[in-house]
């Protein structure tokens, strides 16, 4: 059920020329269903389009057939494929060398593990011109001044020092600006820009995009922009396209997408990005729930802290390289509320998160858990205090022993503390594993046969399954994608109430903070720089840097388009 | 570098230290001195002549002297008596390294060339069934004894053939097959290793950002997939030394070479524990040399290695 809607935009533009033109694409892995199942997508010159898609919808799959990089047993199965009239489905290895690099360039997903980390800058960013030799570059000095020209050009500071320099010593944000240089080196027609930010904090990826976009400008480069956030399509193409199932169901200019999605699952996409729940509106519905009609004022303050800081201060290193990872902290988080950590990497977050849950000990300063003070907790007690206080970390993927099953993991905790008979921890592993909302098949599972969703879902079990009131949840959405994210945040919601849970929440993703949380804590440098209700803080930032960094949070164009419901 | 340089030295000078100490110490568990064992070998020795030989090698002195005294004869080169051969030490040993060093030089280098040689073809080859026989070699190669090929490779080419001596007359031949023989005993753990860190180093998201390049196959393989691997390979060269001196010692025999393998076998026969004592410790320091320079060489390779060691790294930049 493919659904086409051209946009007026789109067909005045049809007089144009067309540099990628794709017609009922198929892609095949192996023997199962096709990947990619009967795709039409076209390009024109200097266009920026964003490919749009949950996990597995053959985002990954349309780029790589284009850049004739399908992984292991992924071919085309059928359709036609062309770049600039040359046919590129039957293309041979050394026909497909002379076009990437020179006309098609590629960002790839993750910076950190995109560049050799054996080799220097330098040595990677003139490589291009080794591999394409060009007339005015034949010379060591000239491929290395232009390297460093280009380095310039997406504003890395130093740029001669950094030919000199390996991937290590770099951030994630100057890697992916290398790594743009390197694609734009010989100006392509095309540029394929994989996910090219996921892997950044916001701040540093609305950095990277300024540079991306001026320079797609500049050199009148197409962009085929992937990525899985909606909000951050809009702001950066002037169309999108929405893939689900190896299929194109909507391919439209932005601004009609945006305020007027017509196929089920762009609505999803949009409402996802877009979707504002107030925490208040939130905590009457809990209230309703728990039967209370009128909300007391203060109820907040009348709510025991289930985790109060004060004074908190972690220092690393010694001497000149002494630095301030978290610096005089103090914040309380009332019971069966949420209160969200926000910042930039290095900013103290998880730092802070650690010092809580007791995995390091404080320099200065004092914790309470439940009206405890855990500051000096150790052995023994520091077992007990994790029954009540629990983590949620980032990836699913490596939180989770690959060799055990799924029922194994969940009641690991129960084995641990010797608490319950076998068939007690049994009963007690499927009753949690239902109310994450888990089959319970999934028991008998292993990691690696649950989708990304499924596994958050299995950690959070665990958190919860030795009676925990409180979770500290580590940039624990991140790995997701958005629609997952959602499922998993009405999950957390749906667990709070019913529990009454306590949340510190850590992330970068200040979309996901303002859906999730009462309270939001901005941290910079160490420092706790504010701290308000969720509305206070994206209302009315009184702080510098808060205010930058809702600016650098992407979907301004949607929040425009689609006012808050 | 400098600091981390000297680490490292500094590390291996305190393993060859600990081998020795270990080695004395072994030795006088054993319930007699080196003397009294070395004289029994044969028929019960005559007291005064025992007593006398102990006098004459210092093993009368109290056990913190033996240690120290022979400690510090290291120093000057001074590795004790060899009482089986009526030689010092270091003249038994220095008398025959020579043809062990010529026999395990050559054969390290054919393994490293052969690994190389096998791993960068199966890697390029295109063409399937080329590729799973070259993987297949190295498990082979370790898996069948050198003795026994040594004993067939004989048997064809000395006997039947007539091609080869049967005793080592520097020939062409007669270096050559036993070199190849223990070579490709030794290449096997090296080319398994780099199979599996090769492996890895392509399933890595910057080889297909150098694809996306226009880089060709074989450019990414040698200019970055090679040198992202070799590492682990050269941790397993230098565990090989272990290998080249056992697989040594049985080719020698094989092909009735003189050579360290022929008097480890002597000195334990005979029980010349000071002979053993110096052989153990030549081992020990072919060893540690070997993980030496293999530690040195690791930074140059890949640049992790001294962030990994920021105390190492130090303020040297």
């Amino acid at each position: 059920m493919t659904i086409h809607t051209h946009s007026p935009a789109h067909t005045t533009a049809d007089s144009a020329p067309v540099l990628v033109d794709i017609q009922d694409l198929q892609v095949t892995y192996g023997d199962s269903s096709p990947a990619l199942d009967g795709v039409d997508l076209t390009i024109r010159p200097g266009e920026v389009v964003a490919l749009v898609g949950e996990s597995g919808s053959g985002k990954s799959t349309l780029t790589k057939a284009i850049i004739g990089l399908l992984s292991g047993s992924g071919r085309v199965t059928g359709g036609t494929l062309t770049f600039d009239g040359q046919d590129l489905v039957n293309a041979s290895t050394a026909e497909f060398r002379r076009v990437r690099g020179t006309r098609i360039g590629l960002v790839p997903q993750d910076p950190g593990a995109s560049l050799d980390p054996v080799r220097t800058i330098g040595y990677q960013l003139t490589e291009v011109f080794r591999i394409h030799p060009q007339k005015e570059l034949r010379s060591k000095e000239s491929q290395l001044a232009e390297a460093a020209r280009l380095l310039d050009l997406v504003g890395v500071d130093r740029p001669e020092q950094r030919l000199r320099q390996f991937p290590h010593e770099l951030s994630g944000g100057l890697k992916q600006r290398v790594l743009i240089a390197m694609a734009f080196a010989l100006k392509p027609d095309l540029l394929i820009a994989d996910e090219p930010t996921s892997a950044l904090d916001v701040t540093v990826q609305k950095r990277v995009l300024e540079v991306f976009d001026r320079l797609a400008k500049q050199t009148g480069t197409a962009v085929l922009f992937v990525t899985h956030d909606l909000a951050l399509a809009t702001d950066h193409a002037s169309r999108i396209v929405v893939l689900q199932n190896g299929r194109i169901v909507e391919d439209r200019d932005v601004r009609a997408i945006a305020t007027d999605p017509q196929h089920e699952y762009t609505k999803l996409l949009v409402d996802a990005a877009g979707q504002r729940t107030p925490a208040d509106d939130l905590l009457e519905r809990a209230l309703a729930a728990a039967g209370i009609k009128d909300p007391v004022p203060d109820l907040e303050a009348q709510l025991l802290p289930a985790v109060e800081v004060h004074g908190l201060t972690k220092v690393f290193g010694t001497g000149e390289a002494a630095r301030r990872a978290v610096d005089d902290v103090s914040f309380s988080v009332p019971a069966g509320t949420t209160f969200s950590l926000v910042g930039e990497s290095g900013s103290g977050k998880s730092t802070t998160a650690r010092l809580i849950l007791r995995l390091l000990h404080q320099d200065v300063g004092t914790v309470h858990v439940h009206g405890q003070d855990v500051s000096d907790l150790t052995g023994r007690q520091r077992r007990d205090l994790w029954k009540d206080l629990q983590l949620v970390y980032q990836n699913p993927d490596s939180a989770l022993d690959p060799r055990m099953s799924i029922e194994k993991i969940v009641s690991e905790p129960l084995d641990n503390h010797r608490i319950g008979t076998r068939a007690e921890r049994k009963a007690k592993v499927a009753e949690l594993l239902e109310q994450v909302n888990l089959p319970p098949r999934v028991a008998a599972a292993r990691p690696a046969e649950l989708s990304g969703g499924q596994r958050q879902r299995v950690a959070i079990a665990r958190a919860l399954v030795l009676g925990a009131r409180t979770i500290v949840l580590d940039e624990a959405l991140s790995a997701l994608d958005v629609l997952t994210q959602a499922q998993v945040l009405d999950l957390l919601d749906a667990l709070q109430r019913d529990l009454g849970l306590t949340y510190i929440f850590i992330s970068h993703d200040l979309h996901i903070v303002e859906q999730i949380s009462d309270r939001v804590g901005v941290m910079q440098a160490g420092r706790l720089v504010e701290s308000g209700t969720v509305r206070e803080i994206f209302d009315s930032p009184r702080e510098h840097h808060t205010q930058a960094l809702l600016a650098a949070n992407p979907g301004n164009l949607l929040r425009e388009l689609t006012p808050v419901h | 570098m400098a600091r981390y340089a000297l680490g490292r030295v500094g590390q291996a000078l305190i393993v060859i230290w600990l081998a020795y100490t270990v080695v004395f110490l072994s030795v006088q568990l054993l319930p007699s001195d080196p003397v009294t064992i070395f004289l029994s070998a044969d028929a019960a020795p005559d007291p005064a002549v025992v007593a006398a030989m102990q006098a004459q090698y210092g093993y009368d002195q109290p056990l913190i002297v033996q240690y120290l005294g022979q400690l510090a004869g290291l120093f000057v080169g001074d590795f004790g008596y060899a009482l089986s051969a009526g030689q010092t030490v270091v003249e038994r040993i220095g008398g025959v390294i020579g043809s062990t060093l010529e026999l395990a030089g050559w054969a390290f280098v054919f393994a490293v060339v052969l690994s190389f040689v096998l791993v960068s073809v199966a890697s390029l080859v295109k063409v399937r069934w080329v590729r799973a026989v070259l993987e297949a070699l190295p498990p082979l190669f370790s898996s069948v004894p050198v003795f026994w090929v040594g004993l067939i490779a004989l048997q064809v080419l000395s006997f039947q053939l007539g091609v080869m001596s049967i005793f080592p007359d520097g020939s062409f031949l007669s270096l050559t097959v036993p070199v190849v023989l223990l070579g490709a005993y030794v290449s096997a753990p090296i080319a398994q290793v780099l199979f599996k860190a090769i492996e890895q180093t392509y399933a890595q998201p910057f080889v297909d950002v150098l694809r996306a390049k226009g880089a060709s196959e074989t450019r990414i393989f040698f200019a970055h997939i090679l040198k992202n691997s070799v590492a682990p390979a050269f941790t397993v060269m230098a565990m090989a030394v272990g290998a080249l001196l056992a697989g040594s010692v049985i080719t020698e025999t094989v092909f009735s070479r003189s050579g360290l393998g022929q008097i480890v076998l002597q000195g334990v026969t005979a029980q010349d524990i000071p002979l053993v004592q110096g052989l153990v410790l030549i081992t020990a320091t072919a060893f540690v040399v070997f993980n030496l320079i293999v530690d040195l060489l690791h930074p140059l390779l890949d640049p992790r290695v001294l962030k990994a060691h920021p105390a190492a790294a130090g303020r040297t930049r």
